[in-house]
């Protein structure tokens, strides 16, 4: 996971979307512990209070869970709850953005269609 | 209320005006980055609040109290500054261990060990120091020290980019363990940047802004597009400067974007370097 202090996405959105990202690829399954405030902190040297806050969207969406004294942990089921939110954000994320450049490349739909084809096939 | 209260110091140089009714509060366990261009007033605010020097008017409180009539209350601040008050012939274990009368909280051990990781050699005197080395000699007597309130005036003057990476990660980590309050006074913004949770920006001696460095970047976003789009834009709004590159121009503005812009324009937040750049500039 990578955290590019240069982006327009504040920080802790990034932690947060990096930890989905890696929750999603298998990186921390589920009921696995992922790492501790202080060592986000540490690794991207940002404010505790900025890895806290990211981590706490995943804490409140029931992603991750904390265990008193022990530390936080992939939630059972949360592969798919992740899926399900990011497949309702692809529409907005992917799907729009696409159809925008493609207007101003003045690419027709019927080439779209092949495209996808194409890399459908791949 | 608990922290470090300046209300309306003002402190003159001869005719110089080196602050001027400046009023700004520390809280505890905060990072601050305290930053200005050179001769902003920043080093002369930290040597007030140490009672290293005295304001003309104006008072400092640590926790309601004032600093200028209570010496014990200067054992919770620690202050690293371009200036090295250790006799010169000293060596930097001996160092240490002055340091350690004057902090009682001053962890020796602590010391000796981040001396050994940034491979500062403890025999050798004070004043064959190198200027990166004599950073680092300052920096670990800050971090080990243990007062609730530490400054670090330019901590990182002429360390190399290792050990910048290396003294932000400790002091990430000590902070972690145990909070406290740090006053980072720095001109690379950048490196800072998100390390530090509060912004206090001091122009000609006047503090010009005070809050969390993410509502302070709330505040601020760049429009950019076909110069005449952006100007019919900017009109009427709050501009902190503009760049342009032939018929192209970006402007910076204070304020919130608007949810949809004129078709041509984009709007993108700022980051902490450049927004002090546009607020700080003549």
């Amino acid at each position: 996971m990578k955290i590019r202090p240069e982006s327009e996405i504040p920080i802790f959105l990034q932690i947060t979307q990096g930890l989905e990202d890696a929750i999603l690829a298998g990186v921390y399954p589920e009921e696995s512990q992922i790492p501790s405030i202080t060592e986000f902190a540490t690794t991207y040297k940002i404010n505790p209070a900025t890895a806290l806050k990211g981590i706490n969207l995943l804490v409140e969406a029931g992603i991750v869970y904390k265990k008193r004294g022990l530390g936080m942990f992939v939630a059972t089921g949360a592969v798919e709850a992740l899926r399900k939110k990011r497949k309702e954000q692809f529409y907005d994320t992917y799907v729009v953005a696409m159809l925008e450049e493609a207007e101003r490349l003045q690419i027709t739909p019927e080439e779209l269609r092949e495209m996808m084809e194409r890399g459908w096939k791949k | 209320m608990k922290g470090i209260q300046v209300r309306n110091v003002t402190k003159t140089f001869g005719k110089v005006t080196a602050l001027e009714q400046v009023s700004v509060i520390f809280e505890p366990g905060k990072i601050y980055g305290l930053l200005g261009r050179n001769g902003a007033g920043k080093s002369t605010l930290l040597n007030i609040i140490t009672n290293r020097i005295f304001p003309d008017c104006g008072e400092v409180t640590l926790d309601e109290e004032a600093i200028q009539e209570r010496d014990a209350l200067l054992g919770k601040i620690y202050l690293m500054s371009e200036k090295t008050f250790y006799p010169e012939s000293m060596r930097v274990r001996e160092a240490f261990h002055w340091t350690k009368m004057f902090y009682p909280d001053f962890d020796q051990a602590y010391a000796e060990r981040l001396a050994a990781q940034f491979a500062l050699d403890t025999g050798k005197r004070v004043k064959a120091l190198s200027t990166g080395f004599l950073s680092i000699f300052k920096l670990v007597i800050a971090l080990s020290v243990n007062t609730p309130y530490v400054f670090l005036d330019e901590p990182v003057l002429g360390l190399d980019a290792n050990n910048r990476d290396l003294f932000y990660k400790i002091l990430i980590e000590k902070y972690s363990e145990t909070p406290f309050t740090m006053i980072i006074s720095t001109h690379l913004i950048d490196e800072v940047a998100n390390v530090i949770e509060d912004v206090v920006i001091i122009k000609n001696g006047r503090v010009i802004c005070a809050e969390p460095r993410e509502t302070l970047l709330e505040r601020a976003y760049t429009v950019s597009g076909p110069a005449a789009v952006v100007d019919t834009f900017t009109a009427g709004r709050d501009v902190l400067g503009v760049e342009t590159l032939g018929g192209f121009r970006l402007a910076y503005l204070m304020g919130t974007a608007p949810d949809t812009l004129p078709k041509g324009l984009e709007k993108a937040p700022v980051d902490l370097q450049k927004l002090f750049i546009q607020l700080t500039n003549v």
